[in-house]
């Protein structure tokens, strides 16, 4: 059993190092930093994935429109796909993951502070080089699927698909060296008594996603990584032309990646949902173990289910019926966790703050977007379904009604720990109410244009096919979720700058990272808490009703009840004496700047790949990839033997 | 156990908070990379399986009747089950390599980190010698879809094991300078799972690219 944690003793003084500044951010190695980069450069792709799909639909409002080539609508498509999955909501909910996973389990940092970093820069990079490929007019044109063998070098030539098969492996990289470093920091940096059924349910959906992410991602990277090998070095593997390979095969790895994907992308959302609701219900999560389990279910049936996406290739009876029925088991699971949502409510002192209307509305649509996948389940009538829009509705709530209302449900809730202020709640309303219409208005009709017949990934549509009227209110609603995004991005800002101050615990709150100021002190918890209870904050901890240890505990509490008995109190912790780390001899990895220069060269080495094919066989630029390598080699060894870092 | 010397390495840290579970985080951790291993590995393997014996056109792996003739097979057995061997026993120099650590014993511990180095660099070099023969018998990456998915498997093994060697032998060079002691067991406890895990991998290979017809 771990000993209790105790202040380590003062350790000969790292050197000085600078605390502000670009400097600082680009060395840091500060997990709570290190999300605020996630989560800053992910919103920005996530505007520009949105630039990408306005294009797109402003080419559907009108049929025979000629304001785009099918040829950059398809770059546009597929790039909206791409930016929004890999760029924006994946490292969005990593954002979380690093700022949070740490508060909430009591630790000082993640297991492996510079392999955090190291992640956060090859997603960096990788992102970037994936749109340097629009400058060269080569995006990415076959859908985030990339199905082989169309995207082989004699149906797809041009440089577009290699910027996918490179710039994902990137990116994939990068997802699998974080999601590693979750997995550790959840298993072994808990704080003592932080037993895993005593874990907060975000940390404990984390750890599930991250499973996901490293198993799921090693297929894709290999998928990738064949594709590769078929564009650049003339292998076969997806060869169906002259050397006898089968066209399903690209299609069994992908989605063997690509559907538990769509779980990683929304079971930390679950989480923040599952804390969301109990904070402004007065109420415990109903059904906590229940919620645990169902989420284990859910990330093992995930893996199960893949080939759904492939009935109309004519698998055969037996393969079908054994996907259909996978398929339908996670309805269940999925189900229960919405009772178990509705059981928080029920009955609770609700207060419908942003962070609430957007947990709720996340409920509502996700179940649309959940039963939309039940119909596909069923495979005969997927055949009628696939490739039309009915699809593109689907994904939609799930990914949008899903994914995205969460994350802003998520992103109100904790951006006061994170910046230490409030947003503006007014504004706040007027975003979620355009959001939520603007969503339905998008992609509602969308149900109805797929069961009409529009296919899905088409150009352009005729005006007799009585597709125009709705397509059209579809466009409007695009123009009303981009001004309600607009209003959400002044805020985030305005409030940034001068926000309300917002005090430790604002919503009274029942986990651990509201317990320490916000935001919080580089070495998060002065003392190492010791945790008796699953909602130490509520339930009157006898540890942390003397205060707890790491600030002053003000007057003022809040009565917690619930169903009118009083069942603990929350108090504001205040960090008066504003000591550093080092004041109170407390080690912190010192800052590294290898992270950065080992990600710069892998994606040097990846990048020359491409524009070697740019510049011709009369430079090879051989010497690129050459520069890239030893950079790795160089960076890795520096990063092993790197002073001060003893692990 | 080992355990105990990794303990007391720590308690000289004063950075050293303990773990929840007890156990190492970089051990740990390098456990659930192998687990992600495993699938990059399986994915590869698959691949191989689900393309096995449907090239269109020859060199192919063993005896084939092509229209009532006869091919002979490229894979050369003999040398192959050699080179296995070799690579089983560099995985006994690795254990005498941490015994040798873990005893505190330096001039044990370089030798025994050099010859799974070496040991290591004989497959190596088995696998060059194959692969250009290979080439010389007309199966390259482009030829078919054996050759696509032979050398795919088998060279993202070979990468592993090269990257293997160069860890060793960064390990020996470090050994040398007596810096693995005793309390840096687990730097060469982990070096050697890794090197435990290529050979498993191989030991999948093997049979399934070189034995199964
Ligand atoms: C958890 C959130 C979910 C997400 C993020 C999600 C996402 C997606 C995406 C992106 C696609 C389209 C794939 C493509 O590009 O071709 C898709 C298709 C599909 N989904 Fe989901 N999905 C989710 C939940 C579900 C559920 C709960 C079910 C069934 C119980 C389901 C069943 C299906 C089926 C059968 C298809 C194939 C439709 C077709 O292509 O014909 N999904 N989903
Ligand atoms: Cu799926």
């Amino acid at each position: 059993m771990a000993s209790t944690a105790t202040v380590a003793a003062p350790r000969a003084a790292a050197a000085p190092h600078a605390e502000t500044g670009l400097w600082s951010w680009i060395t840091t190695v500060d997990h709570k930093r290190i999300g605020v980069m996630y989560g800053v450069t992910a919103f920005l792709y996530f505007l520009v994935g949105g630039i990408e799909a306005g294009l797109v639909r402003v080419q559907l409002f009108v049929p025979n429109n000629d304001f785009l080539s099918a040829e950059s609508y398809n770059q546009l498509f597929s790039m909206h796909a791409l930016t929004m999955i890999f760029l924006a909501l994946m490292p969005l909910t990593a954002a979380f993951f690093n700022f949070l996973v740490p508060l909430q389990i009591g630790a000082r940092d993640v297991a492996f502070p510079r392999l955090n970093a190291l992640s956060f820069w090859v997603y960096f990079f990788g992102g970037l080089f994936l749109n340097v490929s629009w400058f060269l007019k080569a995006a990415p044109n076959s859908g985030w699927f990339a199905y082989a063998p169309l995207t082989i070098k004699t149906f797809s030539p041009g440089l577009n698909m290699d910027f996918y098969v490179l710039g994902l492996q990137v990116v994939g990289f990068s997802s699998i060296i974080a999601s590693l470093n979750f997995i550790i920091t959840i298993i072994n940096m808990r704080a003592p008594g932080m037993r895993l059924m005593r874990m907060p349910i975000f940390t404990w959906l984390t750890l599930i996603t991250s499973v996901l992410m490293v198993t799921a991602l090693a297929v894709f990277t290999i998928a990738v990584t064949e594709l590769m090998f078929d564009r650049l070095f003339g292998t076969n593997f997806f060869n169906t032309v002259s050397a006898g390979a089968d066209p399903l095969l690209w299609q069994h790895l992908f989605w063997m990646f690509g559907h538990p994907e769509v779980y990683i992308l929304i079971l930390p959302i679950m989480g923040m949902v599952s804390e969301v609701l109990p904070t402004f219900s007065r109420k415990p999560l109903f059904g906590y173990n229940v919620m645990v389990f169902s989420g284990i279910l859910i990330g093992w049936l995930g893996w199960g289910v893949w080939s759904h996406h492939m009935f109309a290739t004519g698998m055969g009876p037996i393969a079908d019926s054994f996907f259909a029925l996978s398929t339908m088991l996670i309805a269940i699971p999925t189900g229960i966790k919405i009772f178990n949502w509705l059981g928080t409510m029920w009955g609770g002192n609700l207060r419908f703050t942003t962070a609430m209307l957007f947990s709720i509305a996340f409920i509502a649509m996700f179940t649309v977007g959940g039963i939309s996948g039940v119909m596909h389940s069923a495979a005969p009538a997927d055949l009628q379904q696939t490739d039309t829009y009915f699809v593109v509705a689907h994904i939609h709530y799930v990914f949008f009604g899903g994914t995205v209302l969460g994350l802003w449900s998520g992103l109100y809730y904790w951006y006061p720990k994170v910046f230490g202020r409030m947003l503006d709640e007014k504004m706040g309303k007027v975003h979620f109410w355009l959001t939520l219409i603007g969503m339905n208005m998008t992609f509602f009709p969308m149900h109805f244009l797929g069961m009409y017949g529009m296919p899905r990934r088409t150009f352009t549509y005729a005006d007799n096919l009585g597709f125009t009227a709705l397509n059209q209110l579809e466009t409007v609603g695009m123009v009303v979720i981009v001004l309600a995004t607009l209003i959400f991005a002044i805020n985030l800002f305005t409030a940034w700058k001068r926000g309300e101050v917002a005090g430790n615990n604002p919503w009274g709150a029942a986990t651990l990272e509201w317990s320490i100021p916000s935001p919080p002190p580089v070495y998060n918890f002065r003392e190492i808490p010791v945790v008796h209870s699953r909602m130490p904050l509520w339930e009157g901890d006898p540890a942390l009703s003397g205060g707890i240890p790491h600030g002053k505990v003000d007057e003022t509490t809040e009565r917690i009840t619930l169903g009118g008995t009083k069942v603990g109190e929350v108090r504001d912790v205040t960090d008066e004496n504003k000591m550093s780390a080092h004041d109170l001899g407390i080690h912190l990895p010192p800052p590294s700047y290898w992270p950065i220069v080992l990600a710069a060269g892998i994606s040097v080495f990846f990048g020359s790949m491409i524009f070697r094919q740019v510049t011709g066989p009369a430079h090879n630029l051989w010497y690129l990839s050459f520069a890239g390598l030893v950079t790795i080699v160089f960076a890795v060894y520096a990063f092993a033997f790197e002073p001060g870092h003893s692990h | 156990m080992d355990h105990a010397h990794a303990m007391a390495g720590h308690a000289a840290d004063p950075a050293h908070i303990d773990t929840s579970t007890g156990l190492d985080s970089r051990k740990m951790a390098f456990w659930t990379f192998i687990g992600s291993e495993c699938l990059l590995f399986g994915s590869l393997i698959a691949t191989y399986m689900a393309y096995k014996g449907s090239s269109l056109t020859g060199p192919y792996p063993h005896d084939t009747l092509v229209n009532g003739k006869l091919e002979h097979g490229i894979l050369n057995i003999p040398l192959t089950s050699f080179s296995t061997f070799i690579l089983l026993m560099s995985s006994v120099m690795m254990v005498l390599a941490l015994n040798a650590v873990q005893k505190g014993d330096k001039s044990g511990s370089v030798l025994w980190l050099l010859m799974t180095a070496l040991f290591g660099s004989v497959f190596l070099g088995c696998q060059v010698f194959e692969f250009t023969h290979f080439y010389h018998e007309g199966l390259t990456l482009q030829t078919n879809l054996f050759g696509s998915t032979f050398f795919v498997l088998t060279g993202f093994h070979g990468a592993h094991v090269t990257v293997g060697v160069i860890y060793l032998l960064t390990l020996a060079y470090l050994a040398h300078k007596g810096k693995v002691g005793p309390e840096k067991t687990l730097n060469v406890e982990i070096a050697g799972l890794y090197w435990h895990f290529v050979d498993v991998i191989w030991i999948v290979i093997f049979p399934l690219v070189y034995l199964i017809k």
